[in-house]
């Protein structure tokens, strides 16, 4: 551990500024892609193991719009509603089938979607990797902040995780639809008995949580180079954030998100040799100290 | 009349049956028999990675092996018997790849195996030949060791693919003549965290201080291995202020790390040093290659600048529809020495084709001087055509290559090994 490096980074404004920036953009996508996650789980109670696969194929689809509208806004709503949509497919005819089942056989219908959409992703856009590259108009110097650096796309992608932050708040609290989800979770036979048709939705959520994968998947797309099975390392990310934010919090998934971007950026100066350890650690002392997770309700 | 025709009938059928088994019992004996033989295929095994996130590289040594049969085979095989290549997907995983290839050996009729597994999965199938005894030419691995090291040899296995203390030594010295022009004595490196990263990273710098002791290493960063992210990797560069970059990432690690260094202007004034940046796979995916990047050549259609291996690049892309990559041009050569070794021994016998190997030099589309050589004391090729330069952002994406002297190369790697123990 190198402490020194690590509280000479703390006490330095540009250190300081470019390593916590770097924490909120790591955070960002990873929040897009837990809260997804933690939303089918709070909603439906189901793990989606196949949740990164939707990221992969949100990347990809936008690639395939913006080569042809050149436009990264359309490519990324093309990502975001095209993964929605699959997500609604996969829900109807595969996921429904599994929802009381054993947690094996949602295991099994979720792994059999990764290697059909890895294959998938091979069929229609080949193995090799692939690259959007910067749209033109992020295409700019990086932003100097007391002397720490930020990308101009960075703070793009931080904004649109902040907005889609706050945005599920607002949908979440205080709506009717958000009432009518969270009733959903809570008591689904209670919320079906009054009348609400609760297979609608539970593929509403499921949908929609596909769709902010879709969308991580097509915000990344400039700077992360796409190929079959890339979305299996930000699964196993999304998982630790979830857990860490506590399943089925959404909330808890940005603040989790947060946590680990942190200890990815600052543990890249102070810890580097062990910032996969530490994510770990802090994971499993979570679960010590409040196995529900941070924001996570207590169940009896 | 019925009774007739069913005697007839009848007695037909016993002529048929007779004449089947006069016909079997004859092809089974006789002139048919030879025939036969001459037309089994010779069958060689290729382990590789087809599925995964590296998948492409597994292709890429598939075309350019399916290329070489396909040639051998048109010229009329080994004496009208056709060789033909089954290829079995590992998934990049080696134990996986040591089984195939025990399995293609013993269940398949494989009399031979190519071995197109990188590092990792090349070792388990070395160990599966050392045990089985069947002829093997590791086509991908570039660990040096594979061969180097006298602990690791066996005579029936081969290897035809670049070493990294090669690429190193010529790295070396290029990166030492830039750095000494341009007064680049800062240096840091970014590299995948692994043995490839960590050994090659140290190869490099170990003689970029041999051809230039003006040179410090300040400080080295080690992402993840298919890391998504390189934020962290790149704001410690960035905290760091060196002089020059090195890296041996690779494929589309090296491509996002690119994409995500050039928005925080990390290349601004200063030069990258990306061992594997000239491949196809990395030019065409990046956009635009940006200044100051120097690379090692992976595959180049320009790198050696001859007819024979523009031709051999554009057959490969009119067949495949793909540009080749590293591991293509390693797996050329590789199938290129395994076939010539079954046309001069005249058969598939692993011990006369192993003693027809160790020495062996054949003509190759990629070789310094048109010709590649399987060093015998090590059983590993020698004289492929290595080179660095600065690269641009179109073909030929390497216009001025400083290319590597073998004589060099040589020389220093005798006292890499004599520093290794591998020899006295």
């Amino acid at each position: 551990m190198d402490s020194e490096a690590l509280l000479e980074c703390v006490t330095s404004m540009s250190c300081l500024v470019t390593q916590t920036s770097t924490g909120l953009i790591v955070g960002s996508l990873l929040f897009l892609v837990a809260t997804g996650l933690t939303l089918i789980f709070g909603v439906l109670g189901i793990v989606n193991f196949a949740h990164g696969s939707l990221y992969m194929l949100g990347a990809y689809i936008a690639l395939s719009a913006f080569r042809l509208t050149d436009s990264f806004i359309i490519a990324t709503a093309a990502g975001a509603l095209g993964v929605g949509l699959f997500s609604l497919f996969f829900e109807r005819f595969f996921m429904r089938r599994v929802y009381g089942a054993d947690v094996l056989m949602q295991l099994l219908v979720c792994y059999a979607f990764i290697l059909i959409l890895d294959d998938a992703v091979k069929i229609i856009w080949g193995s090799e990797f692939q690259s959007m590259g910067m749209p033109a108009f992020f295409q700019e110097p990086p932003v100097f902040l007391a002397g720490g650096v930020v990308p101009v796309f960075y703070i793009y992608l931080i904004g649109i995780a902040a907005a889609m932050a706050v945005g599920l708040w607002v949908l979440l609290n205080k709506t009717k639809i958000g009432k009518i989800v969270r009733a959903a979770a809570v008591n689904p036979s209670m919320t079906s008995a009054l009348g609400l048709n609760t297979s609608l939705i539970f593929a509403g959520v499921f949908a929609f949580g596909g769709a902010l994968a879709g969308l991580a998947g097509a915000l990344a797309a400039p700077v992360r180079s796409m190929s079959p099975g890339m979305g299996f390392s930000i699964l196993i990310e999304s998982f630790i954030v979830t857990v860490i934010g506590g399943m089925g919090s959404v909330s808890g998934a940005l603040v989790g998100a947060l946590i680990i971007g942190l200890i990815r950026s600052f543990g890249s100066i102070g810890f580097p040799y062990f910032i996969e350890g530490v994510m770990f650690i802090t994971m499993a002392a979570i679960l010590v100290l409040k196995p529900s997770g941070l924001m996570g309700k207590e169940t009896r | 009349m019925q009774k007739r025709s069913q005697a007839l009938a009848s007695q037909q059928r016993r002529q048929l049956i007779k004449g089947s088994a006069a016909a079997v019992g004859l092809s089974s004996i006789g002139l048919p028999g030879i025939s036969l033989a001459q037309n089994n295929p010779i069958r060689i095994g290729m382990p590789t990675i087809l599925s995964g996130r590296v998948a492409m590289l597994g292709e890429a040594s598939r075309n350019a092996a399916i290329m070489g049969v396909e040639m051998f085979n048109a010229a009329g095989g080994l004496n009208g018997r056709p060789v033909e290549l089954i290829i079995r997907d590992s998934k990049g995983r080696p134990d996986e790849a040591a089984r195939i290839a025990r399995e293609l050996v013993n269940s398949d009729g494989c009399e031979m195996i190519l071995d197109a597994e990188a590092s990792s999965g090349a070792f388990g199938v070395h160990e599966v030949a050392r045990d089985l005894g069947f002829l093997v030419i590791h086509t991908c691995s570039e660990t040096s060791a594979l061969t180097a090291d006298p602990k690791m040899r066996i005579p029936n296995a081969f290897r035809a693919a670049r070493q990294g203390v090669h690429d190193a030594i010529v790295g070396g010295d290029y990166a030492g003549r830039v750095a000494k022009e341009q007064g680049l004595n800062r240096w840091m490196s970014v590299s995948p965290d692994y043995s490839y990263g960590l050994d090659t990273t140290a190869e490099f710098f170990e003689y970029l201080q041999y051809f230039n002791k003006d040179v410090e290493v300040v400080n080295s960063v080690w992402p993840k291995l298919f890391q998504a992210d390189y934020s962290e990797p790149i704001t410690r560069l960035l905290q760091g202020k060196p002089q020059a970059i090195y890296s041996c990432l690779w494929g589309g690690d090296l491509t996002s790390f690119i994409d995500q260094a050039s928005i925080y202007g990390l290349m601004n004034g200063r030069q990258f040093f990306g061992v594997n940046m000239a491949d196809y796979a990395v030019l065409t995916a990046i956009n635009s290659v940006p200044p100051n990047i120097h690379s090692g050549n992976r595959y180049l259609k320009s790198i050696p600048k001859t007819k024979a291996n523009a031709d051999w690049c554009d057959a490969y892309v009119a067949k495949f529809n793909t540009m080749p990559l590293n591991w293509s041009w390693q797996n050329a050569v590789g199938i290129d020495f395994m076939l010539q070794a079954i046309k001069q021994t005249n058969g598939t016998d692993t011990k006369k084709m192993s003693e027809a190997l160790a020495g062996m030099t054949i003509d190759s589309p990629f070789g310094t001087d048109g010709k590649i050589t399987m060093r015998e004391s090590d059983h590993t090729i020698i004289d492929y055509a290595i080179a660095w330069g600065d690269l641009k952002p179109q073909e030929p994406y390497m216009p001025n290559p400083y290319m590597g002297n073998w004589d060099t190369v040589l020389r220093l790697e005798q006292e890499w090994m004599k520093n290794k123990g591998y020899i006295s």
